[in-house]
């Protein structure tokens, strides 16, 4: 009797480490397939879209702090992309700026004015910021949290196939969710990333983290000197 | 008598030459204390200016008005104003602090301009740009403590006019891109 107890308890237990070999092995794929997705959308990242496009693509525009002429030289730009092919627009400025999405909304009623149709195809949002300037960083463990759930929230509502952003903080946990949506196939993005025009010999942390994760399909610069420094980066000359 | 006052009066509003001090959406106390000594004063009035103007924002230090009666240079201040474009239209010379945006504006404007760099920022990439365009001869980079020597050492004749850029390779760049045909 005894025996055969033992037996049988030995045939469980190989019958539960089965169970949890099969249980890695499945996990071990699981992660193998994770790790060849993301690989997949890096190496993707920075090929341009080869079928001509004719339609319209959805457009999210990260405007700056309203302080450091971020704003200024992302309207600069947005005032020569044609209206059609991006269209509908968001704009989406800190919670704390006022004055960015007002100076955007003067500029779309101005394309209004000339004729080009816009009509509603501009939205203006708010987002949280992960840390306000001076805040402690105690503190702002929170608030990071915070300001990813609500930004994941926005990327959920909107799904923009077009990101153009040119520096402020606020871009970087939207360009994180884009390529999560990238990865697991909700959406599949294109980003523009221009460095501001102030960065001469340095990039911005925003910069530096897109330009070395290899999220921004596009990458511009305004200083010879950061093309040197980053050859993967497009130079464009100043644009203002 | 009153025609001649008048008439001294036209000359004067005719020969007026207006310093613009910015310190833009902040605070820069060490800009508008330099600016407010009496060296500065003196080499700007040496250089033929009549009128300082100062834009102090949030800063504590409050400079002092002058009604410039002796022949001294007359200067006023304010906090804020909707109407800096204004401000920077009316002026003969700028002194600014280092943000791009009041660089670039003044530069558009083609006015003379010294870019004070503020030292206590702590991420002070500001210094890149103001430097950058020293050297291209767009304008003349000072410090606080250096405000009065870079006056009396300019000459704002031999500054090169900046050719405003433009962003249409990039936007080239995103149709291209995208797919959309080139027109």
């Amino acid at each position: 009797m005894g025996f055969s107890d033992t037996k049988q308890t030995k045939r469980v237990c190989s019958h539960d480490n089965m169970t949890l070999y099969s249980f890695v092995a499945v996990a071990a794929g699981f992660g193998f397939l994770l790790f060849i997705r993301i690989l997949y959308v890096v190496l993707q990242c920075g090929k341009q879209i080869r079928q001509k496009s004719t339609k319209s693509y959805s457009t999210l525009i990260v405007l700056g702090s309203g302080k450091c002429g971020h704003t200024a030289e992302m309207l600069n730009l947005l005032s020569l992309l044609e209206k059609d092919r991006f269209s509908p627009r968001f704009y989406i400025a800190a919670a704390t700026d006022n004055m960015s999405l007002q100076k955007a909304r003067v500029m779309e009623n101005l394309i209004n004015n000339t004729g080009e149709k816009s009509g509603d195809s501009a939205k203006y949002m708010q987002i949280y910021r992960s840390r306000e300037v001076g805040q402690s960083y105690i503190t702002s463990v929170g608030t990071t949290l915070y300001a990813i759930a609500h930004a994941l929230l926005l990327m959920i509502q909107l799904r923009p196939q077009v990101i153009i952003c040119n520096g402020p903080g606020t871009c970087i946990p939207l360009c994180g969710i884009a390529f999560v949506f990238k990865v697991i196939g909700i959406r599949w993005s294109s980003i523009f990333y221009v460095e501001s025009i102030a960065r001469v010999r340095r990039l911005s942390l925003s910069g530096l983290l897109l330009y070395k994760l290899r999220m921004a399909d596009q990458f511009f610069v305004q200083w010879p000197q950061l093309k040197k420094q980053y050859p993967r980066a497009e130079y464009v000359g100043c644009l203002m | 008598m009153g025609e001649g006052g008048s008439d001294d009066g036209f000359s004067r509003e005719l020969s007026k030459r207006t310093v613009f001090v910015t310190v833009g959406t902040t605070s820069f106390d060490k800009l508008v204390m330099a600016a407010d000594t009496d060296q500065v004063k003196r080499e700007l009035r040496n250089k033929g200016y009549t009128h300082l103007v100062i834009q102090m924002g949030r800063g504590s230090y409050i400079p002092q008005k002058n009604d410039g009666e002796d022949g001294s240079l007359v200067v006023d201040y304010f906090t804020f104003s909707p109407s800096i474009a204004d401000h920077l239209k009316a002026s003969s010379l700028v002194i600014s602090h280092a943000g791009s945006g009041s660089i670039f504006e003044t530069l558009r404007l083609g006015k003379p301009l010294v870019v004070v760099v503020n030292e206590d920022l702590m991420d002070n990439h500001q210094i890149e740009l103001a430097e950058e365009l020293a050297e291209r001869k767009h304008l003349y980079c000072a410090r606080p403590q250096t405000l009065s020597k870079t006056i009396a050492n300019m000459d704002v004749e031999s500054l090169l006019p900046y050719v405003p850029g433009d962003a249409t390779p990039v936007v080239k760049h995103i149709n291209r891109f995208l797919g959309f045909p080139e027109d």
